[in-house]
């Protein structure tokens, strides 16, 4: 039977099991901690630092951090909520994201924060970096203008014998995400397919497909990111 | 001393141009100029991005009829992805993007009619442009500003229903369309409140022709002895001839009514047009090649559509079509004011068409999409607003785009609205010592005409300011005179 824990967050008692992320042990508290490398199923990387939360005075990562008994955890106070803000905005301008065109549009976790976030106008600024589409692959297109480098889809695509399908190539600001030149051609239909709904951006696209889901049903049109969570009815303790 | 004389921006026309006219030294007009002074590229920064993301992606060249652009680039591409040539979809794909696509035709024509074109025809060409705007007319004829307002938002419901949004919606897509029509939608569009149904909307139409005609009536030197010279006409038709703003063959006609591009396969359209770039104009020149770049230009738009189909298959617009025709004793019009009168007369039409389509039961159930082999080239065309619209792209075995050639409406009318400014500045210019507001109205009046949309990109309606320059022999500035 699983051991529970008693903590707070923002001040309101919460219980969870130990051991349990933070970021989920939230969630099933009704809390809603925002997230962009993170991907239920996937082992946590803490990588983009959108989670990012206080706990007992500390700077924390919520996607790796295991909640435990009295732990005080901080997460929509106005220095995390700024510093998250900022992350957002800064992939913004890195990358190339133009929305209007984009077939993720409605659907694009990072569109969906920057809502979230009340993102108006950039406050940094637009670096335009030239990057290309790579386009070889039969099923998917790996639009490298739009990818934020979360490696998500590294961690969740693999093959038959667990072996990654994506991987990084080069380093530092030039590094992208590749499909493996070999393993590559063994990505089924329904692997492309998964590998698209895993990209939060629109950088991995299935081809010949696109904007099949009509306006108005697509997964953040609704339902601003996080309402589910926010609206869930949860038994207070 | 000779001037050249600078009107810029050009006001209430979608867009940014400007036009310069140069006086001898006697004061007689030695050359006229429309240029279009913004550079877009858009050809050029599509290449390399996913075909299937076109028609999305390039609708963005226009704020005021982007389903245009949306349509006629799906329609290319459902030739790319193996499903016809525009008129093999699924029914449901067919009937949803005609219905957008004559919603999209109902609320551009009358934006431009009531709030671009008509403070001219109520206020007069001379009239203080204090008073001659679309706010004054709400101020002056309350019923008819409701009216265009009330128009206007209906064509744009039927576009978010069908495209998802008012603006740059996303309903076409490669082989045919994402959604259907839900009940509650086509209720709200056949029978809705507050003037929102196809009935007011109907009644409406036909009140604003009867006004045009009225004052056509009253207005004869306006209507018909503004502008007049020959051209020739081109825009697709159905294959029996009737009116079709979606789909069909390209035709053309000369001055006189007769056949000089005989109903062809638009698929082939670079057999018989080319484009000239004139070094002092971003916007090309299309012409039949047939006739070369001289004698080959051709006038597109709503009154060439009246000059080149045999009737329309709607009763209340043939009615119209039919007494239009009479008027101008069965020949071609070549009065570009006319296009006003023929603006009308497709409002109606795409009134009547989405009454029919509404009833149709195919809109809301039926496959969406069909796909076929893959192609590598396709040439989707479309009857826009301001006329024949082209795309034609190429992809690789990437699917990537490798060719993108857009031949814009506004394009094609780019040799007569050159036209048809040197034919007023030559009246009301010459020999004149001081340009009045007036006479800058004037050739602005025939400019507007052709419903240009210049740039194909939304400038916000009323801010531009208008700006005359006078330059004498040597380039020097003697006067500007700049209106807010």
């Amino acid at each position: 039977m699983s051991q529970f824990v008693r903590f707070t967050i923002d001040g309101t008692e919460c219980m969870a099991a130990k051991g349990q992320y933070i970021v989920e042990a939230a969630k099933e508290n009704g809390v809603y901690i925002p997230t962009l490398c993170n991907f239920p199923g996937v082992k946590p990387k803490g990588g983009c630092r959108i989670c990012t939360i206080r706990v007992n005075g500390r700077l924390m990562t919520a996607c790796t951090t295991p909640v435990a008994e009295d732990m005080s955890i901080e997460n929509e106070v106005k220095d995390i909520r700024e510093l998250r803000k900022s992350i957002v905005e800064l992939l913004m301008v890195e990358g190339n994201h133009f929305c209007p065109a984009c077939e993720k549009s409605g659907q694009c976790e990072l569109q969906a924060l920057a809502y979230r976030f009340q993102i108006m106008a950039p406050r940094f600024p637009y670096q335009f970096p030239v990057r290309k589409i790579d386009a070889s692959h039969p099923k998917i297109m790996k639009d490298q203008n739009r990818c934020i480098q979360c490696k998500r889809c590294i961690r969740a695509i693999k093959d038959e014998k667990g072996r990654n399908i994506f991987a990084y190539r080069k380093r530092s600001s030039s590094v992208e995400v590749v499909v493996d030149v070999k393993l590559g051609k063994q990505l089924t239909d329904e692997l492309a397919q998964k590998a698209m709904d895993v990209c939060p951006v629109g950088s991995i696209l299935v081809k010949e497909k696109g904007f099949v889901i009509p306006i108005g049903e697509r997964k953040y049109d609704n339902m601003p990111i996080g309402s589910d969570i926010e609206n869930m009815q949860v038994s207070k303790i | 001393m000779g001037q050249k004389i600078t009107i810029e921006p050009v006001t209430r026309v979608e867009g940014h141009g400007k036009v310069t006219i140069h006086l001898d030294n006697e004061g007689n007009i030695e050359q006229t100029r429309l240029h279009i002074v913004e550079f877009r590229g858009f050809e050029r920064f599509v290449q390399g991005r996913p075909y299937w993301e076109m028609p999305v992606l390039v609708q963005r060249l226009c704020g005021i009829c982007p389903v245009s652009h949306h349509l006629a680039a799906a329609k290319a591409l459902d030739v790319i992805v193996g499903a016809g040539n525009g008129d093999d979809l699924t029914p449901t794909g067919e009937k949803m993007r005609r219905l957008m696509h004559y919603g999209q035709m109902f609320q551009s024509h009358t934006l431009h009619f009531f709030h671009l074109a008509s403070p001219d025809l109520l206020f007069g060409i001379d009239a203080d442009p204090v008073k001659r705007n679309v706010i004054n007319i709400a101020a002056v004829n309350r019923d008819l500003a409701i009216q265009a307002v009330m128009m206007r938002k209906y064509g744009q419901e039927v576009i978010q229903a069908t495209a998802g949004k008012k603006i740059h919606g996303t309903g076409a897509i490669p082989g045919g369309i994402n959604k259907h029509l839900s009940e509650e939608e086509r209720d709200s569009l056949l029978d809705g409140d507050d003037y929102m149904n196809i009935d007011k909307m109907i009644e409406w139409s036909l009140a604003a022709i009867e006004f045009f005609k009225d004052y056509h009536k009253k207005n004869k030197e306006i209507i018909d002895g503004f502008i007049e010279f020959p051209s020739s006409f081109l825009s697709l038709v159905r294959k029996d001839g009737a009116l079709d703003l979606y789909h069909g063959v390209l035709r053309a006609v000369d001055d006189q009514g007769k056949k000089i591009l005989h109903d062809v396969d638009y698929q082939e359209y670079d057999k018989y047009i080319d484009e000239e770039v004139r070094s002092w104009s971003y916007m090309k020149f299309p012409y039949l090649k047939e006739f070369g770049k001289k004698a080959g230009w051709y006038t597109v738009g709503p009154l060439a559509r009246m000059n080149t189909i045999d009737f329309i298959d709607t009763p209340l617009a043939q009615k119209e079509f039919e007494e239009f025709r009479a008027y101008n004793d069965g020949k071609p019009s070549l009065r570009p004011m006319h296009s006003h009168w023929a603006r009308l007369i497709e409002i109606i039409h795409s009134a009547e068409k989405i009454k029919m389509l509404l009833n149709d039961p195919d809109l809301m159930e039926g496959e969406l999409v069909k796909k076929g082999t893959k192609q590598y080239e396709g040439v989707g065309l479309i009857e826009a607003p301001r006329g024949t619209l082209f795309h034609h792209y190429k992809i690789d075995d990437n699917d990537q785009i490798v060719m993108a050639n857009l031949i814009v409406s506004t394009t094609n009318n780019n040799q007569p609205m050159n036209e048809a400014v040197n034919q007023v500045a030559t009246r009301v210019m010459t020999g004149q010592t001081e340009i009045t507001e007036g006479m800058m109205n004037a050739v602005e009046v025939a400019i507007r005409a052709y419903d240009p949309c210049l740039s194909c990109a939304t400038h916000a309606l009323g801010q531009m300011p208008l700006e005359i320059s006078l330059y004498d022999a040597n380039d020097r500035l003697i006067n500007r005179r700049v209106k807010e």
